[in-house]
């Protein structure tokens, strides 16, 4: 395979060409590209370098320090579970096994019909609706175990 | 065509998560359905601090205050409020099921409180300049531009006594002066809106309510310093906030507020906004430049502190959220009146996040000076479910807990830091006895140890070996020597570390040691978990004399490991059980006790 051999929407082209002569550009255009693609794919990576001349080593050095970028594609939906420390005292480990065990995954691994992954995050800012996860751009709060199978159960049929 | 009737709708994160989108959106529906959207407008507001309770609908000129609200609920509150004038008396608040209803401002938890920083919040539509000029917004920035030169606004500041609210403290004119008498043309303002510590949201509330207000404060601060171009630094994980500022700012600049030429005056000034991405070390000052800058976020040594040396080699006034959105109502209001509020050293209010095991978990604010206990106790409710009261944590990773016997102490950067905790960002975390003081120092500790740069040694070795030592004390498997061990490590890293991260890494278990040193034997010499919270430690038995025989608890586990005859008393196999806890969660009769 080409370096870089990956399309990029119109849209996105122009955002890195308008970013790329601003100084330090960087972490926003590996934002736009995460936001295009999920996760930031080598290939991508590789355009990028080669169109901002940024070189590679950098960029990966960039993309391995932030822990929102991801190199490794997400499953289509992304269940993401609050670890911040209001999530926690109210049970949200809880909440994260039991999610890991109704999908029988892992840490970092996609389901194997490769609709759902799971991350931990920190504070979604919904404390107050403690323990939250959020399923792609949906919160849930004050949530409790029983309720984890239905919600998931809804997201299968999507 | 004037409105009889205002709804205003909390469009704060967590209404906003617990569908008030879809409440508003029904609202505006249900009004076109009855005929009446003449009658009534339907705004998006901030958070009203009342998040326990939400979502939240305040409906003006009669000021009703409606909780929990369903997108259902729409209709009866256009039918029966917006025509016939009928408050919808189930959806009104109540202290307790059978209390009188209340309005906002009659709410005990509220009266307390003092707002300053979310003037705005709950009250505006944030998405509306003019709503914010209509309330004195912008009113400052004529003044600094106008009435004041930009020594007489760093007087202002100065004199107001206002501090940083991003956690050290430092005063805010100080530092303004410092970056205007720095030599150089060109010269930056940013506004920190990393708010990385997990469990508090002040500053994505005030964006999300009020974003003008800190564009306006960054304009003033741009004239006093002479910079001439602002970046703020917002967390990714905040959409909402992130959407809101840039409807702000393409206002502001359609109203010549941002720009070239600032209302005629001459002087420019823009801003752009700049995503974080998920390290709470950037959080940190010099770490921040250096993400701004498109690099790896790892903080350098100071001095150079930024006023002097910061983005790009140029001076730069870096400010939190909050500390900016006071500066605009210190220029209206006066520094005067601004320092007559709070405390000796500490001038203004507080924003906090309340949270953890309290009843009225929300977003407050108050005068420097309230005491813990009335925080807690008064505004938040005190503990649910009759709990009790174990420590709060202020501060965050960086803080400390703080126990019964320094309740009454008055919030202030000094007597907080005297505590062993710190002011910190504003998040305040609630302890009831369910939690285990080496549980949550673990957590926290697990936390500095994923978010470590890794510049330094005593950080990012210092974390790792700390977690280690309390990852086996929550096994069952310390020793008494491991205490002192992790005194003595805890005691380098804060004194070694390059940043505060490392520096106050130790902060939330030494602290915990001081108060509670018996727990951390306990784990030690009695392999015993008060709170159960520690699973190894944690013993899972049936009380004979409680149990019935349901075999309920039989059913939910999934070993299995719980026989029994029907109708006679159950036995676990504590050799097989695997501590899920499913069988106590699963007993109606409180039979199954954790020891
Ligand atoms: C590890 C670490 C994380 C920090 N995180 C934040 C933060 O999220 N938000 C913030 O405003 N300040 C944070 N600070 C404090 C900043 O370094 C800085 O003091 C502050 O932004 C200055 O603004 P202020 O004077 O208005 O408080 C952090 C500091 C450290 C050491
Ligand atoms: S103290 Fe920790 S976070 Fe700060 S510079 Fe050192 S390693 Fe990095
Ligand atoms: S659920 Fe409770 S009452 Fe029923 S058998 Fe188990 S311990 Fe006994
Ligand atoms: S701790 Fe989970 S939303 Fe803040």
């Amino acid at each position: 395979m080409i370096a870089g051999d990956i399309e990029f929407s119109d849209e996105l082209q122009s955002y890195i060409d308008e970013w790329s002569k601003k100084e330090g550009g960087l972490v926003m255009m590996l934002h736009r590209i995460q936001n295009e693609f999920g996760y930031v794919p080598r290939a991508a990576a590789e355009k990028l370098s080669l169109i901002s001349g940024i070189p590679l080593a950098k960029i990966y050095g960039v993309i391995t320090f932030y822990h929102f970028f991801k190199t490794t594609k997400p499953g289509k939906h992304r269940i993401s579970v609050c670890m911040g420390t209001a999530c926690y005292l109210k049970g949200s480990q809880e909440l994260l096994e039991e999610i890991r065990s109704i999908l029988s995954i892992e840490p970092d691994e996609v389901t194997d019909d490769g609709l759902f992954s799971v991350d931990e995050v920190r504070c979604l800012g919904c404390c107050g609706l403690a323990p939250v996860i959020m399923i792609d751009d949906e919160v849930y709060g004050k949530l409790t175990k029983e309720q984890l199978p239905d919600i998931i159960a809804k997201y299968r049929s999507l | 065509m004037a409105y009889k009737n205002f709804i205003l709708v909390c469009g704060g994160t967590g209404c906003e998560s617990s569908r008030s989108d879809e409440i508003y959106k029904s609202l505006i529906s249900e009004a076109e359905a009855l005929g009446v959207s003449h009658d009534v407008q339907v705004v998006k507001t901030g958070c009203f601090g009342f998040c326990e309770q939400g979502p939240i609908v305040k409906v003006l000129p009669s000021e009703s205050f409606y909780v929990k609200v369903k997108p259902e609920d729409a209709h009866e509150i256009i039918a029966e409020q917006v025509i016939k004038g009928r408050e919808v008396s189930r959806l009104l608040y109540r202290k307790d099921k059978k209390a009188e209803t209340a309005k906002l401002e009659g709410i005990e938890s509220y009266q307390k409180q003092f707002r300053i920083v979310l003037r705005n919040c709950g009250v505006i539509n944030p998405e509306s300049i003019d709503e914010y000029i209509v309330r004195d917004g912008y009113r400052a920035l004529e003044k600094a531009l106008f009435e004041m030169t930009p020594e007489e606004v760093i007087a202002e500041v100065k004199a107001s006594g206002l501090r940083g609210r991003g956690g050290a403290g430092f005063p805010t004119g100080l530092k303004w002066e410092a970056a205007r008498k720095s030599p150089g043309d060109i010269k930056y303002i940013v506004c920190n809106a990393d708010e990385g510590d997990p469990g508090a949201y002040m500053d994505r509330s005030t964006i999300e309510g009020d974003p003008h207000s800190i564009l306006e404060a960054m304009v003033i601060a741009g004239r006093a310093v002479g910079a001439n171009f602002g970046y703020i630094y917002i967390r990714a994980e905040y959409p909402l906030a992130i959407e809101r500022l840039k409807i702000a700012i393409q206002q502001a600049k359609n109203y010549g507020l941002l720009g070239k030429d600032i209302l005629g005056s001459g002087f420019d000034f823009d801003i752009e906004i700049r995503l974080g991405a998920g390290a709470f070390v950037c959080g940190e000052e010099t770490a921040l430049l250096q993400s701004i800058e498109g690099k790896r976020g790892m903080p350098r040594p100071k001095p150079p502190f930024p006023a002097v040396k910061g983005l790009w080699g140029k001076p730069t006034v870096i400010n939190n959220v909050e500390t900016l959105a006071n500066v605009p109502v210190i220029l209206t209001r006066g520094a005067k009146w601004f320092a007559s509020i709070g405390t000796d050293k500490s001038k203004g209010t507080k924003v906090f996040a309340l949270t953890g095991k309290i009843n009225n978990s929300g977003l407050i604010e108050v005068p420097m000076g309230t005491t813990l206990r009335e925080i807690i106790f008064d505004i938040g409710g005190g503990i649910r479910n009759g709990k009790k009261f174990k420590g709060v944590q202020t501060g965050g990773p960086s803080g400390g807990i703080i126990v019964e016997k320094d309740l009454d102490t008055q919030i202030s950067y000094e007597s907080l830091t005297a505590l062993g905790s710190m002011m910190g960002s504003g998040g305040m975390i609630v302890m009831d006895e369910d939690d285990c003081v080496v549980d949550v120092s673990k957590f926290y500790m697990a936390f500095c140890v994923d978010e470590s740069c890794g510049k330094c040694a005593p950080c990012r070795i210092g974390t790792k070996q700390m977690y280690g030592l309390l990852d086996k004390i929550t096994k069952g498997q310390g020793e008494e020597a491991d205490l002192v061990k992790l005194e003595q490590i805890g005691k380098a890293m804060t004194k070694a570390s390059l940043c505060m991260l490392g520096g106050s890494a130790a902060n939330p278990t030494l602290a915990t040691l001081r108060h509670f040193r018996d727990e951390y034997l306990e784990h030690i010499r009695d392999k015993k978990c008060r709170a159960g919270k520690c699973k190894d430690l944690v013993v899972y038995e049936i009380d004979p004399i409680k149990c019935i025989g349901c075999g309920l608890c039989a059913r939910h586990c999934p070993v299995p490991c719980i026989t029994g005859e029907k109708k006679k008393p159950h036995v676990i196999d504590g050799s097989k059980c695997i501590k899920c806890g499913e069988c106590f969660v699963a007993c109606k009769f409180g039979a199954v006790v954790k020891r």
